[in-house]
């Protein structure tokens, strides 16, 4: 039920707003391309957070990062996401060589492909349920008609669509980490990006958060996600492990049967 | 977990060429900043306290300083704008400068006049004045007046009000008659009450008919404690040869124009004999109020309104210092340096506004109080309060750059590690 869901509006975007430049340098599979991706840190002597990592994500894929402290897996993330540009290395984002935009153009990739999820929810206090969800299309350029809507669906969709006049105060953690995945969501992002998104969870919340998860990738959403646990990691189809900045073990996990 | 996921979606950049930067809407940019000032109300209200103080002294002073120079213009207006009078000139000789007796008459071909009146004190040498021919040891019956001889007119020119009894007309002038009218105090000393009776008064030794008591005069405070009698009487009984001076009431306005063409009536030949009292120019009373006390209130304003800037741009930094987590996630939501500075200097110039409009109201507030307990009409040139929300909205952008530059060169990576 949920692919042929998906499919419908993913299709007339398509049509209705003509060709995708990515989709010409490279194959749709591809949504993730990192080929030899240095970054350093500070001058004397230099931090080198990663060293020449090279990694593919295709699209449709679950991927966990896991490793310890200081290994790299975050500032790859940062890199990944638009956050952070590499010293060295190129990175294909649906084929677009993201690394040699402008900082402006860089943001507006981050706005239509990517969506992230934080450990710390990173929601505005002030502002209703609706609202947090509705920030997220304000620098998309969307039309304000309707973005009432397109987040009263997203929030339908992480199941809070009656929360949506709430504080995030008066939420509890999982309630808040699905409002911080339904405003990543609203944008139609091609890739999600998910920072510890059960590190501030009980093991309760974790498993509905990653339930939802999982319920997207399914839906065919390409997810990588930044872990420490390993019980997290393993839900994902593949994981790689990240050790002084290279990429240790890449293999699939246990979820992806 | 079988929710439907209908709207997001793998589909790459959505057709719009994933490069461009993105737009954001004025309405949301606005939207965002209004927001952000009314999720923490009282904050923002102390934060404008101080552009309210400046703003609320500038636009009282500048309300006050009118209100008052319009007091002043209001008071000319009533009697001494309108008053003009003629006197000869002490140097000039008896006959050829004086005053001819037919000035009102004269005076009334000019335009703004509205009325003219022959006003000569005379002079009785030791005359006392006595209201009963019985000279009484044990009171005192006869006193030192003035007296002065007026034509008709006179009376409208100073605007008398009689209490009883009659005004002197030309009969009585041109009869030389022996009648007075009495200024009220004159009345009182001589103990004259009522004309029910009729009351004779003797100046000197000339027995005069008292044929009305005045209640009050709005010019020539003299006459209150005078005996006034007719222009005619005086010319037979005191040789009084031509009046001493001319009392003229003109239109508002007007009085300037009379003063100037009032010589040339009463004697073209040699109009510098005159010696002409003319009211102030209103304009220069105006100046006058503006120049003194309100530099004080007006560098007390711009002071504060320093201080205000001040404490705008203090609150938008630690708001910025407070909200780097957001900052962090507004450019994660793709929002670029420029869309962060703007949206802060959104924010503060906002506050400068909010500013502005209750500087203004309390400005407004103040000139209508002081107004009211001093019983003067406020008057504010409208654009005043109008321009004051505009200024404060500069003062608040003005604030803002610097903390609004310091929010745009955060790092999205840092702002979103350090605002956990």
């Amino acid at each position: 039920m949920t692919p042929e869901q998906r499919g419908g509006p993913a299709g007339e975007t398509h049509s209705g707003n003509g060709p995708d430049p990515s989709q010409a340098v490279a194959g749709p599979a591809d949504v993730v391309t990192l080929s030899g991706i240095w970054r350093r840190f500070g001058t004397t002597p230099p931090v080198i957070a990663l060293r020449g990592v090279d990694l593919r994500v295709r699209s449709g894929e679950w991927l966990a990062i896991v490793g310890p402290s200081g290994s790299g897996k975050s500032t790859l993330m940062n890199i990944i996401g638009c956050l952070d540009r590499p010293d060295e290395g190129s990175y294909l984002l649906n084929g677009l060589d993201v690394t040699t935009l402008t900082d402006d153009q860089r943001a507006g990739v981050r706005s239509r492909c990517i969506g992230f999820v934080f450990q710390a929810f990173h929601l505005l206090s002030h502002r209703t349920v609706a609202e947090n969800v509705m920030l997220a299309e304000i620098y998309r350029g969307r039309p304000r008609e309707g973005r009432r809507d397109r987040a009263m669906t997203a929030l339908a969709a992480v199941g809070l669509r009656k929360r949506s006049e709430h504080l995030p105060t008066q939420l509890s953690g999982g309630e808040r980490q699905r409002v911080a995945i339904a405003r990543a969501l609203v944008n139609e992002p091609s890739l999600l990006l998910c920072d510890e998104p059960t590190g501030n969870l009980d093991s309760r919340t974790s498993e509905a958060v990653l339930q939802m998860i999982e319920t997207l990738h399914t839906g065919g959403l390409t997810v990588i996600m930044i872990t420490h646990e390993s019980e997290v990691a393993e839900r994902a189809e593949r994981q790689i492990r990240m050790i002084d900045g290279v990429i240790q073990h890449d293999l699939a996990g246990r979820a992806a049967r | 977990m079988s929710t439907a996921v209908d709207a997001p979606g793998a589909v790459a950049s959505a057709g719009v060429p994933a490069f461009e930067p993105p737009l954001i809407g004025t309405r949301d940019l606005v939207d965002e900043a209004v927001v952000g000032l009314l999720a923490r109300p009282m904050r923002t209200l102390l934060t404008v306290l101080g552009t309210v103080i400046g703003l609320g002294a500038l636009v009282a002073t500048l309300g006050l300083s009118q209100t008052a120079s319009n007091r002043i213009v209001g008071r000319f207006d009533a009697l001494s704008a309108t008053q003009v009078t003629v006197s000869v000139k002490p140097t000039a000789t008896e006959t050829a400068r004086s005053i001819p007796l037919d000035a009102p008459a004269r005076l009334h071909t000019i335009n703004g006049v509205v009325a003219a009146g022959n006003l000569s004190e005379i002079d009785v040498k030791d005359a006392l004045v006595s209201a009963s021919p019985v000279n009484d040891p044990q009171k005192r019956a006869r006193f030192k007046l003035s007296v002065f001889a007026a034509s008709p007119e006179l009376f409208d020119a100073t605007r008398a009000r009689l209490r009883y009894g009659r005004l002197l007309d030309a009969g009585h002038s041109g009869r030389g008659e022996k009648v007075a009218v009495l200024g009220p105090n004159a009345a009182n000393q001589l103990g004259i009450e009522d004309l029910d009776h009729a009351q004779a008064i003797r100046i000197g030794d000339e027995l005069f008919t008292v044929i009305g008591v005045l209640d009050g005069v709005e010019r020539k405070f003299d006459l209150l404690s005078a005996v006034i009698i007719p222009e005619g009487t005086a010319r037979e009984q005191y040789g009084l040869l031509s009046p001493t001076s001319v009392v003229i009431e003109t239109r508002l306005g007007a009085a300037k124009v009379v003063g100037q063409q009032a010589p040339f009536v009463l004697n073209p030949a040699d109009p510098n004999a005159y010696k002409m009292a003319i009211p102030e120019e209103p304009q220069r009373a105006k100046e006058g109020v503006k120049s003194d006390l309100n530099v004080l209130f007006l560098m007390l304003g711009g002071v504060s309104l320093i201080v205000g800037a001040i404490g705008i741009a203090n609150v938008t930094l630690v708001s910025v210092m407070e909200r780097v987590g957001e900052i962090g996630l507004r450019r994660a939501l793709g929002a670029t340096r420029r869309h962060i500075a703007l949206q802060f200097l959104m924010e503060s110039g906002a506050m400068g506004v909010l500013g502005g409009v209750l500087g203004a109201s309390v400005g407004l507030l103040v000139v209508v109080l002081v107004s009211l307990v001093q019983t003067w009409t406020p008057v504010i040139n409208p654009m005043i309060p109008l321009i004051s929300p505009l200024v404060g909205g500069l003062v608040g952008l003005l604030a803002g750059l610097y903390p609004a530059l310091r929010a745009a060169q955060l790092e999205p990576v840092e702002a979103l590690r350090a605002g956990t």
